[in-house]
C-alpha cells in the first residue's frame, strides 16, 4: 500500500502565558515528536486517555494548527509549506468530523445549506446541479432529501453527526480525521455510524485517522493503531497485533482496563496507580516511568526511542529493547 | 430486619411542560436487597436518572412531579415524607454519586470542609472530629498525603480524584443506599478501572447496596448482581446478570448486547438497531419499541405489553414472551 500521510518528527508546544505582557512562563508539551505513515485506504486509529495529545495530532496534520517544529506530508507534498492558495486546493482532499454534533453544525443554516456550503466555495457544481448533489450526499448517510430543508435543532444526535459526516463527504476528500465522532451518541445509535463510516470507506476510497478513547470501538474500525501517552507515540501495531501481543506497559494496562461486556469474562486487571502526570511538567526520562508497573533505573533517567521490533510493529520502551537483545 | 432494602412500586414521575405531558418515568416497579448492587441500564431519554432522582425526591417541581407509586425503602414510603424527614435521610441513609465530580463540588470550599459538612449535619460531630473524619474517608478513597489534599480546592484536583473526594462525601454516614449516576463516564478508562474497583471494596467493607446506573453494559457486566432495562420510561426486562448476559429475552436488550463493538471479536459489521427512540411525548400506542423491532408481530403496534415474570427472578416485558420463555 502506498503512503497518503508521512508525519515526520511532528511537535506542538502551546504557550502558557501571565501577566500583562504576556509573559512566557511555560509549555504545553501537547505532541512531542511523532513520526508516523497513514496508508492509502487503511483507518490508523489513534487511542489514549485525555490530554495525550491525539485531537491535537488530528489538527496538526490538517494544519488546523500551526506545529512547533515537524514536517506533515500529504501526497508527498509538504503541508506547513504551503502557500495560502496551495493550502485550499488541500483542503478539499482533507477533511474533519467532529466529536460534537451539536457544536460542529450552524444553528441559523438549513441542513442543505450546510452541505452545499463547501460545494459551492469549491465551484464543484452549480444551479441545479448543487441540489442533486446535496441530495445524493444525504442519501448517502442514510438521511432523506426532506431533511435538506430543516435545521440542526430538528435533528438527534446520530442524525447530526451524519450530517456532519455528509458535510465531509461534499469535496469527495481523500483522509477523513475523525475525532471521537460516536463518543457523544448512545450505543444503538453508535453501532449505526461506526457501521455507516465503513460502508462510506468502501464505497469512495476513504482513508480514516480514527481517534477515540474507547478501545473497543477503535479496535473495531481500525486496521492499524497507535497508542499515545503524554504526547508521545508509545507503540504502533497492526490491530490484531496490538491486541493479542502489547509489548508496552502502558498499552498493556490500558487494554486490561478495558470492561468486557461479559459477567463471566476472566479479570487480570492492571491498575494503574495515580493519574496521568501534567504535560507542562512531563516525567524525565520515559515519560510513563511514574506510573509504570515494571519500571527500572534506566526508565528514570533516559528517554526510549521508538523502534521497530517487528515487522509494522513499533515501540518505545526500554524493557522490550533489553528482551529483544537477549 | 427483611432482605428487601427498598421497594419501588408503579413509580411514575412526569414531565408538564407547554408542549404536553412528558412521562420520563412511567409504572416503574423494582426492588433491591440489602448489600446488592443492581444495575438500572437505558439509553439518554429512557428514564434511568428521572428513576434515581425520584427515589431522592429531587425532582425539580415545576415541572416535573411524581405522580403516583409508592417507594417503599426500609417499609416506610419516601412519598409520604416532609421535606425536613427527607433532608434526614438524603446524604445520610441515602446518598447519591453524580456523573459529573466537577459540577457537583462547590468551588469555593475546601473538600475536607465539604465532607465535614454531611458529618456535622447528620452525625452531630464538631469542626474537629467531622475534619478528622472527613481525612479518614479521603484516606479510604485510597488518595495520597489526604491531610493535604483535605485543604484543597476541587479545581487543584483532577477528575479521578474528585470523583473519589464525592465517593467519600457520599459514603462518610455509613448509607444502607448509594445511588450511582454513571459515575464513571465522565473518566479515562485507567481511571474508571480504579473507582470501579474502589466502589466494589467500599461496598463490600461497608455493607451499602448500590444503584448503578449507566448505559455501558460493560460496566454492568463489571459490577452488578442483578440488572433492570429501561426504554421509554419502562422497564422492559428484569434479570440476574449472568442470565441477562446469557439469554437476553427482550429483542431492546439484545440488540443493545449485540451492537457493543467487542475487544476479543473480530466482527466486520456491527448489529444495528433501527430507528431512533421515540420522542416520549408522541409515543406509539402499542409497545414503545415495535417500530425499530426486528421480530414485531402486528399485536405488538397496536397493544401495549406488560411486565410479567417469566421465571423466578426474571421479568420481561414482551409479547413474545407471554407464554413464558420460548
Amino acid at each position: 500500500m502506498s503512503v497518503l500521510v508521512h508525519v515526520t518528527n511532528l511537535t506542538k508546544y502551546f504557550s502558557i502565558r501571565k501577566g500583562i505582557f504576556g509573559k512566557e512562563v511555560g509549555q504545553v508539551k501537547a505532541v512531542d515528536g511523532l513520526t508516523f505513515d497513514i496508508r492509502k485506504g487503511e483507518t490508523l486509529g489513534l487511542v489514549g486517555e485525555s490530554g495525550c495529545g491525539k485531537s491535537t495530532t488530528g489538527r496538526l496534520i490538517l494544519r488546523l494548527l500551526e506545529p512547533t517544529a515537524g514536517r506533515v506530508e500529504f501526497e508527498g507534498k509538504d503541508v506547513f509549506k504551503a502557500t495560502p492558495g496551495e493550502m485550499r486546493a488541500l483542503r478539499k482532499d482533507m477533511q474533519i468530523i467532529f466529536q460534537d454534533p451539536y457544536a460542529s453544525l450552524n444553528p441559523r443554516m438549513s441542513v442543505g445549506d450546510i452541505i452545499a456550503e463547501p460545494i459551492k466555495l469549491y465551484k464543484l457544481a452549480s444551479g441545479p446541479e448543487i441540489q442533486k448533489r446535496v441530495e445524493h450526499l444525504l442519501s448517502c448517510v442514510g438521511l432523506a432529501s426532506y431533511h435538506a430543508r430543516r435545521y440542526p435543532h430538528e435533528f438527534s444526535g446520530g442524525q447530526r453527526q451524519r450530517v456532519g459526516i455528509a458535510r465531509a463527504l461534499a469535496l469527495n476528500p481523500k483522509l477523513i480525521v475523525c475525532d471521537e465522532p460516536v463518543s457523544a451518541l448512545d450505543v444503538s445509535i453508535q453501532s449505526q455510524v461506526l457501521n455507516l463510516l465503513k460502508d462510506l470507506q468502501q464505497e469512495f476510497g476513504l482513508t480514516y485517522l480514527f481517534i477515540a478513547h474507547g478501545l473497543n470501538v477503535v479496535k473495531h474500525v481500525s486496521d492499524r493503531i497507535g497508542v499515545m501517552y503524554l504526547g508521545k507515540m508509545v507503540e504502533l501495531a497492526g490491530d490484531d497485533e496490538l491486541y493479542n501481543n502489547p509489548l508496552h506497559p502502558y498499552t498493556k494496562a490500558l487494554l486490561s482496563a478495558v470492561p468486557i461486556p461479559d459477567p463471566r469474562a476472566k479479570k487480570q486487571r492492571i491498575i494503574l496507580t495515580g493519574d496521568v502526570p501534567s504535560p507542562v511538567n512531563p516525567p524525565r526520562g520515559c515519560r510513563f516511568h511514574t506510573r509504570c508497573f515494571c519500571s527500572q533505573d534506566i526508565c528514570k533517567h533516559h528517554e526510549p526511542v521508538f523502534k521497530r521490533v517487528k515487522p509494522g510493529h513499533w515501540v518505545a520502551c526500554h524493557l522490550v529493547e533489553e528482551e529483544n537483545k537477549k | 430486619m427483611t432482605q428487601t432494602l427498598l421497594q419501588v412500586k408503579d413509580l411514575k414521575t412526569h414531565f408538564f411542560l407547554e408542549d404536553g405531558v412528558v412521562p420520563a418515568v412511567d409504572g416503574v416497579s423494582f426492588h433491591l436487597n440489602r448489600g446488592e448492587t443492581l444495575a438500572v441500564v437505558g439509553e439518554s431519554g429512557s428514564g434511568k436518572s428521572i428513576t434515581a432522582t425520584s427515589i431522592m425526591r429531587l425532582i425539580p417541581n415545576p415541572p416535573g412531579r411524581i405522580v403516583g407509586g409508592e417507594i417503599l425503602f426500609n417499609g416506610e414510603d419516601l412519598l409520604k415524607k416532609t421535606e425536613k424527614e427527607m433532608r434526614a435521610i438524603r446524604g445520610n441513609r441515602i446518598s447519591m454519586i453524580f456523573q459529573e465530580p466537577m459540577t457537583s463540588l462547590n468551588p469555593v470550599f475546601r473538600v475536607g470542609h465539604q465532607i465535614a459538612e454531611s458529618l456535622m449535619v447528620h452525625q452531630g460531630l464538631n469542626k474537629q472530629e467531622a475534619l478528622e473524619k472527613s481525612i479518614e474517608m479521603l484516606r479510604l478513597t485510597g488518595i495520597p498525603s489526604p491531610e493535604k489534599r483535605a485543604h484543597d480546592f476541587p479545581h487543584q484536583m483532577s477528575g479521578g480524584m474528585r470523583q473519589r473526594v464525592m465517593i467519600a462525601m457520599a459514603l462518610c454516614c455509613r448509607p444502607e443506599l448509594l445511588i450511582a449516576d454513571e459515575p464513571t463516564t465522565a473518566l479515562d478508562v485507567t481511571i474508571q478501572a480504579q473507582i470501579l474497583d474502589l466502589m466494589l471494596e467500599l461496598k463490600e467493607q461497608l455493607g451499602t447496596a448500590i444503584i448503578m446506573i449507566t448505559h455501558d453494559l460493560a460496566v454492568v457486566a463489571e459490577v452488578a448482581d442483578r440488572a433492570v432495562v429501561m426504554y421509554c420510561g419502562k422497564l422492559v426486562e428484569e434479570a440476574p446478570v449472568l442470565e441477562l448476559f446469557d439469554n437476553p429475552l427482550h429483542p431492546y436488550t439484545r440488540g443493545l448486547l449485540k451492537s457493543i463493538p467487542h475487544i476479543n471479536d473480530n466482527q466486520e459489521r456491527l448489529y444495528m438497531i433501527e430507528g431512533m427512540v421515540p420522542a416520549l411525548t408522541n409515543l406509539p400506542p402499542g409497545c414503545s419499541f415495535a417500530p425499530r423491532c426486528p421480530e414485531a408481530r402486528p399485536r405488538c403496534h397496536v397493544e401495549r405489553p406488560s411486565l410479567k415474570e417469566v421465571s423466578p427472578g426474571r421479568r420481561v416485558s414482551c409479547w413474545l414472551h407471554e407464554g413464558g420463555v420460548r
